[in-house]
Parts: C-alpha cells; structure tokens; sequence
C-alpha cells in the first residue's frame, strides 16, 4: 500500500515519466494496481485548472483509478459541530434528534471511511493488487485511509504498541497537520480554515471496529479518547506541530517528554488494555450497514451523562476476564 | 411426517444473490423447515408456522418463482422454488397452516413434551401471584385481596383475586365497576413498601361529559387514604388528551379533578395501538431496506415514529416511578380499555422501582400479573387467530424494548440477558404455550387452558444458563433505577428487528465468552435451587427448535461463524485485472464462495460449548481460528 498526494497533472495534462517510473516499479510484470482517489471524479477532474489531477489511464496503463470521495476540510468540521451541539441540546424531541444526526452526517462519514478503507484492503487481500491512496495533499483523508486498512488488515497494529506504531507512522511521520487540524474543536465560534477532526473520525472508525470485534484490538476505548483528548491538548509532545520538519525546528524531541513512553509505563499501561482481547491473526472485515454503525456514545456523550453503570459493567467484565 | 417437500429450492438473503444453492423445503404440521445440504455442514432453518404474518408471491425472476415470509418475530425468508407448481403449493399451505382459526389448532394443544402429568401441573404453579402481593406485605392494614371477582362478576376480563383497599366495600367495588369501561375498576398493581404509595390501574371512567358515580369517587378516595402519608394522588391517563376528549362524545373520557376529592390529573400521550401497528410496519420497512445509506436508514427511522413511542412508554413509567418513589404519592394510571398501555406503564414502572422484577422469577411474575391475568389480549394483539388485523399491535413488544433499552443503560442490574427476552417474544406469538393464549384468565379457565398446555416458564428456567446476565451484580446492589430518557439514549435494537441478520451484528459475541467465565461458579448455586424446576428430557420437536433460529448440524456448531467482506462499494464496483466486476460472486474464488455461503449461516445458540467466536476471513488454507 502506498501513499502520495495529486499528481500535477495541471491543465495541460503534464507527464512525469519518473513518476510512471516510479509506479511502474511498484508492479510485477502483469499486475495490476488499483489508485484509490478520496476526492469524487468530478473535483478530482476540477484540480487540474489549479495544477493538480489525477493520473491519466495512459500514462499509467496498469493502475485502476478508483474515486472514493471522503468528506475533510471545513464540511468536516462543520458536521463535528453539528453533532455535538445536537448531544448537548438537552430540549431536543426524538425526532428532531433522528433528524439532526441525519443531516450532521457524522455518521455517513464514518460509513464512508470504513467502507473506503475496506474497499483498499480488499483489493490487497482479495486481489492481492498494489493499492495507491491519495487526494489532494496526501495529509488528510488519504491517512485516514491508509491507518484504517492497516488495523482491518495486520493483526500487529491492533496491539497496543503496534497501534502507537502504526499512529506516528501513518499520522504523525506523514504530516497529518495536527496543530493546525486539532485546534479548538467543536465548541470554539473560531471557525478556522485548516481545522477538520480528521484524526478523531480515525479514532471513531477504530471504535466502530473494536465493537464489532470485540476481542481483536488489544486496547481500549480508553485509549482512544486519551488519544482525542491529547491530539487537542496535551502535555506531551507528541502530537505538536504539523509535521516532522516543523518538529524539528521546534525541537520537539529534545524539549518535551513523549506521550507514549508515559502511556506504556507499566503502572499506568493496564488501563489502556482490553480485557477481552485474543491475538486474532487474519483479517477483521467490519459490517458497514448503517445497523452496524452506532454513535460513539463513550466520546460525545462523555460529559453529558453519568457513566458509572457502564464503568461498573466495564470493570465486572475485567474481572470475570481475568478470573476466567 | 412431512405433509409437503419440494426440492430445488433457494433461500436468499441480502448478502447472497444469484449463486445461492438449492435445498429441499418440507412442511410438518408445525413447522417449514428448509434444508441446504450443499456445503460439507448440513444447514437448516426452521420456521414455526404460528410465527408466520404473511407470504406473498413475488413476480416471477430467472432463477425460479420467489416466495416472500414475513414472520411476527421479525425474521425475513426469501424463498426461490424451482416450479410454478409447487410455489403454489407452498402458498396455499402455508396460508392455511399460519392462520389457523379455530383455538384447538393452536400449538399448545398438541404439544407433547415428554413430562409427567405432575410435573406438568406443577409447572402451572411455579408463578404465584399471592406470594408476590405477600412480598409487599399484602394483606396489611390498607389493602387486601378480594374474591369478590371470583365469578367473573365484576369485570370478565380480571383475574378471580385482585387487591384492592380494605376501605373499599363490596358496594363500592360493585358500584366502580359500573362506571368503568369494561367493569376495569381500580386495582393494585404495585404497592411500595418504603413509603405505602401505591401504582393502580384500570380503565376509562363513563364519565362523558358531566356523569358521576360517587363509588368510583369513594373507591379513589379509599386508594388516597390507603396512603396516609400523601396528602394527595395522581390519576395518570396515557392517552394524549384529544384522544381522551374524544371519548367523552362516546360516553367515557377521563376523570374531572372538581368531582375528585384531592386528585392531580395529568395527560401521558402515548399512542394507541393503530399509530404504533403502522410504526412497526413502518420501521419494518427500513430494517428490510437492502443496502441503505446512512441518511436512507436515520430518515426511515424518524418517520416510522418508533423510537419517539418507545421513549413515551418509559417517560410515562419514569413518571410513575419517580412519583411514587419522590413525592410519595399513589398513582392511578388508564387509557382507555386498561389493558394496553396501562400494562405497559405499570410494568416499567415495577422495574424500574423494584430489583425483583429485575430477576428471572421477577419478570415471570411481572408479566403474569400485569399482563397475562390482568387481561392484554395477547390472541388479539398479537393475531394468533385468523381474526380482525386492526387489532393487532406491538404493545408487548415495545414494553420488552423498554426493557432492553434499561439493559442497554444497566448492564449490570437484571439477572438476565437480551435473548431471555427474545425468547419470551417468540413465545408469546409461537402458541406452543398456554400461559399467552386467549385474552383473558377466564377465556383460559373455559378453554382448559390449565389442564390441556405446557407453560412456558419451566421450560425457560431450563434454559437458566445461556439467559443469564454475565455482569449481574445481583439482587442488592441496585434498587431504584433511573433511566436517562433523553432521545439519544434510546437505541436502535439491531438484535430484535435484525436480528436474523447476522452479518449486521458484531461478528464476536461478548456474551457467550462472558458467560463461560461464569457458568462454572454458578453452576453449583443453581443446582440446588432449581432440582424442582428440573424436567425430564423431551421427546418430540425440542422446544429451541419452534422458534425461528437456525439448527445447525453437530458438526457445525463448534465451528465459529467465518468473517467475509461485504459489499463495501457506494457506487457500481471497479472492474478488476480479470474483467469482472468487484462486487461480482463470480469473480471471487472457490474458497471465498464457500465462506460467503457459510456467513449466512446461523449459530446455535443453545450450543453452550462455544465459547469465544473468533471471527476472521478466511485463511488461505480456509481454517478458521479457534479459542
């Protein structure tokens, strides 16, 4: 599986033979590859008067372009506000409830995401084809993914360190611009451009996965909203900045401690642990009828209702787990 | 002893099309049961007769003549058969064999368990309504249980002993009934101990607009003072309150607060039994719908309506509770006839204020008397008949809702789990037991409801193990429950209405593994107290096998369900480096064929050897993982 961002193919539909050169390498002689283009043809095809595009069928003759539109940028943000402002709307019918959660289409988004990034492991596992994943700037919903493949794919990202290796991987080291995405969330009246809770539809996607197969990721949903909180603010510096370089000239790693080395701390690592968890060794193919997909509640109902009979159920479950 | 068997038959589903196999359908006097012999595991799916709503023939396709059975549990098959001939066969049968009109051809009376005729009648005992009026310390000072009604002579549709204030006469009682649609007057439903406030029931007043009758006046007096540390009750009616005011015109109506001495009226609108029947059909509709969009599913749930009423069941159970169990106050709670969601409401009530009803022996209870002996028409309600289709209606099913959705937010509080529920529900629409037959405790005395059927409830406790709730924390540790009723936390219950869809549900069940940890220390505690519930080993149809889940042959049962990809694309599927199509079945190799046959496949879940389901794809030696 592969990552980029457009080719610049501009309006006079310009050649890169290094380029071609470059994914010509990638096949054997006789397969095929699948590109699998998260911005609808139609924008795709509207990037070019801007310099970007898409990869000409003949140009690339043994790649398959498939488009996969996923929301990002400011749409994105503006459905994680509209979600969270019908949460905490405490007046609200049930029906205007449906209605709202209907048209923030959060959870459309989440369909999405699971279905594309299916949609890339499947033409890996399936047709044991090269996959490319791009959109525009490769910093965005291409991330979200290439990661969401790799969990439903290899069984050592679903473990506690693979996961963290698999998040400074495909987020961190490929540039997901966290400080200028993760900024002031939903509640802010801020409004900035460049935010978009990309990494929190991530972390929503793996939920939906840990749900649906309980015993095969190895951490908690636990982890999962300490990754949210800190992508926010933290007081580590991991997820600091927007990409490597920026980390660099921050120096990053010689200023700040790293959120990982607290967290797998043998104190502190049980916490972040599913009980349940069972080395599953082969792929987890996760249901995207809207049935299967349920709002995060542990997230966005997280401050808006009391938790303590879920905790209670929740640690009843450690210990019979554990008994067992 | 088979009375049909038509061979080249297809079950479709959403997940397989075209390349679904043939099997072999048979009809028993009870049961369709459809055999697909083609995989190395023999499949069958067993459909009860009783359990089926309706069949209809489908325009004819390439494959064959298609059959559609829509089922009172929920469960969807799609039939293709061979021949015109024998789908109609198929038709004609199955029409008359699901609509039986007569009571003796219900089920129940054919049933034959192999049980002594001790045991039998022992199993009709097991539920006693006196021990649980005894528990809230009935008889006492206030209240009392009278055989004034022991012939039926007061309200028909009431069981022989109901519970009503010592302060009230036989004149008052009589009186009461006058003036009650139905002869329903005023009866406990609960009492709670800790304060003496009571939850009562009945039905609408024949007020219309100015009548009075000063019994019923003096039997709501009697129930305020039956609670002397409330200085006044509340009389809840539940419909909305243009229904309410629409039956004045007809001579009933509601309570007026002037002719009843302190009494707060308050309106509950919960709908009546023809909006929730198109709500259901409704939300039917969306659960059938074959690969939705989200947007597609959100909107269709919105306008069936269905999750709005089940909240309005709870709220208006919320509100019973908290008045009782707060302000101290007794509630007299109707709607119109007092047998639909009266029952509800009192129900949910008694749950969410009592850990006993939260117990297996509890929620048996529970049902035995607010519904089963206070009259719900469950023949009519739930069509076991061929009778009248308005008076079907999914009352019973939303009260069990109302309890998965409190499960949902206290996993820890009920001794059982979601499928003692779907059991229940399947029984209540399968006749096999007498306990849901007719209407009404005198319809089941004329019947000889008593002498000739089974009742459910051992047959349940039997079954104790694989019903029970892993995270009970027992009967202590939760009194009072108080649900959030705001809309978000009411869920769509994927298990009921989908619940033979299993690709839709998480492909590794918590449940079975959760119960495995436990089944060894429970094992020992269970034994003793259930040696004199214990039956005989059963000859016959097994009673799992009546309802509509899958049997799975010996072999297959020990072999977890295998994970396959679904269909993921939105929009027509990529050709691939063959030609075909992605989404094509004929694109995919043998081993994928086999695995996507075997994801329709149902698990048994009587088996209780499973323990944790692992599900993966297929390896590329296609052996599944087990733990």
């Amino acid at each position: 599986m592969l990552r980029s961002s457009q080719p610049l193919t501009g309006p006079n539909r310009k050649r890169c033979r290094e380029d071609e050169m470059l994914l010509g390498t990638v096949l054997d002689e006789g397969e095929r590859g699948f590109i699998i283009d998260t911005r609808s043809a139609q924008a795709a095809k509207q990037a070019r008067m801007t310099g970007g595009g898409t990869e000409p069928k003949s140009s690339y003759p043994h790649w398959r372009r498939l488009h996969r539109p996923l929301e990002r940028g400011r749409p994105l943000q503006e459905s994680f506000i509209k979600l969270v402002e019908a949460c905490n709307d405490a007046s609200i019918t049930m029906d205007r409830w449906l209605s709202r959660l209907e048209s923030c289409r959060w959870l459309s988004h989440v369909k999405a995401a699971l279905s594309t990034a299916c949609l890339a492991a499947q033409c890996m596992d399936r047709e044991e084809a090269s996959v490319l994943v791009h959109g525009a700037e490769g910093t965005d919903t291409t991330l979200l993914v290439t990661a969401l493949a790799q969990v439903i794919l290899d069984p050592s990202c679903r473990t506690l360190v693979g996961f963290q290796g698999l998040l400074e991987r495909e987020w961190i080291e490929a540039g997901h611009p966290f400080h200028l995405r993760c900024a002031r969330s939903a509640y802010s009246h801020a409004r900035l451009k460049q935010e978009a809770p990309l990494f929190l539809l991530f972390l929503d996607c793996v939920w939906q996965l840990s749900r649906q197969f309980p015993f095969s990721l190895e951490f908690s949903e636990c982890l999962l909203l300490t990754l949210f909180d800190n992508a926010y603010a933290s007081a580590y510096g991991t997820f600091l900045c927007n990409n490597e370089k920026e980390r660099c000239l921050c120096k990053v790693k010689e200023s700040t401690h790293s959120l990982w080395a607290w967290l797998n701390q043998p104190g502190e690592r049980k916490r972040y642990l599913n009980p349940l968890y069972s080395h599953n060794a082969l792929v987890i193919w996760p249901s995207v009828e809207p049935q299967s997909i349920q709002l995060w509640q542990g997230l966005f109902f997280r401050w808006i209702r009391p938790s303590q009979h879920l905790d209670e159920a929740w640690a009843e479950i450690q210990r019979l787990a554990e008994s067992n | 002893l088979f009375t049909l068997q038509v061979e080249n038959v297809k079950l479709l589903d959403r997940y397989t099309n075209r390349k679904a196999a043939n099997g072999t359908l048979y009809l028993t006097a009870t049961h369709l049961i459809y055999v697909d012999a083609s995989a190395e595991v023999r499949k069958e799916t067993w459909i009860l007769h009783h359990h089926i709503a309706t069949v209809e023939k489908l325009p004819l396709t390439t494959a064959g003549y298609p059959l559609l059975i829509h089922c009172k549990n929920f469960h969807v098959a799609h039939f293709v058969i061979g021949q015109e001939r024998d789908c109609h066969e198929v038709y004609t049968s199955l029409l008359k064999l699901s609509q039986p009109v007569k009571p003796e051809e219900l089920y129940a009376f054919s049933y034959n368990p192999k049980m002594s005729k001790e045991n039998r009648e022992i199993g009709w005992k097991l539920i006693d309504l006196k021990v649980d009026y005894q528990r809230m310390g009935i008889p006492n000072d206030y209240w009392e249980i009278t055989d004034v009604n022991k012939d039926y002579e007061v309200c028909n549709t009431y069981p022989p002993e109901i519970v009503v204030p010592r302060a009230a006469n036989k004149a008052v009682v009589i009186g009461s009934s006058r003036f009650r649609s139905r002869g329903r007057i005023p009866v406990l439903s609960y009492l709670y101990k800790e304060n003496n406030a009571a939850i009562c029931r009945c039905s609408q007043p024949l007020s219309g607009f100015s009548a009075r009758c000063l019994e019923d006046e003096q039997m709501l007096q009697a129930i305020r003072e039956a609670n002397p540390g409330s200085p006044f009750m509340y009389v809840v009616d539940t419909r909305p309150k243009l229904n309410a005011m629409a039956n004045r015109a007809a001579g009933k109506g509601y309570e007026n607060e002037d002719n009843y001495d302190n009494i707060r009226f308050k309106f509950i609108g919960i709908e009546n039994i023809h909006v929730m029947r198109n709500s259901l059909q409704k939300l039917l509709e969306v659960c059938e719908m074959k690969s939705p969009s989200m947007s597609d599913f959100l909107t269709g749930l919105e306008n069936s309506g269905w999750l709005r009423h089940i909240k309005a069941v709870m709220d208006a159970g919320v509100f019973l509770a908290k008045a009782v169990k707060d302000e101290k106050a007794s509630v007299l709670v109707h709607c119109s006839d007092g047998w639909d969601r009266t029952a509800q409401v009192c129900s949910v009530a008694s749950i969410l204020l009592d850990p006993f009803y939260r117990t297996f022996k509890g929620f048996m209870v529970l049902i035995e008397k607010e519904w089963i002996a206070m009259g719900h028409k469950f023949s009519h309600r739930c069509g076991h008949l061929d009778g009248d289709p308005k008076e079907v209606s999914p009352v019973f099913t939303q009260f069990v809702e109302c309890v998965w959705q409190l499960m949902q937010q206290f996993p820890c509080t009920f001794e059982f789990n979601e499928r003692f529920l779907l059991e229940i529900h399947d029984h209540v629409y399968s006749c096999q037991f007498g306990n849901f037959l007719g209407t009404c405790h005198k319809e089941r005395e004329d019947v000889k409801i008593f002498e000739k059927t089974h009742s459910l409830w051992p047959f349940l406790l039997q079954k104790k193990q694989e019903l029970r709730n892993p995270l009970y924390r027992g009967f202590t540790a939760y009194k009072e429950l108080q649900p959030n009723t705001l809309p978000f936390s009411f869920q769509f219950w994927c298990g009921m209405y989908n619940r033979f869809d299993k690709g839709m549900h998480p492909k590794q069940c918590v449940l079975d593994h959760l119960l495995s940890c436990v089944s060894q220390k429970v094992k020992l505690e269970d034994n003793a107290s259930e040696l004199e519930n214990k039956l005989p080993c059963l000859d016959g149809p097994l009673p799992s096998e009546a309802c509509s889940l899958s049997k799975v042959g010996s072999a297959a049962s020990k072999t977890p369900m295998l994970n396959t990809p679904q269909d993921y694309e939105g929009e027509p599927p990529p050709v691939l480096s063959n030609g075909a199509s992605a989404g094509d079945v004929d694109a995919v190799s043998d081993v994928d064929q086999k695995h996507k046959e075997n994801l329709s496949r149902h698990r048994d879940l009587h088996d209780l050897n499973d323990t944790v389901d692992v599900l993966d794809s297929e390896a590329k030696d296609g052996k599944p993982q087990h733990h």
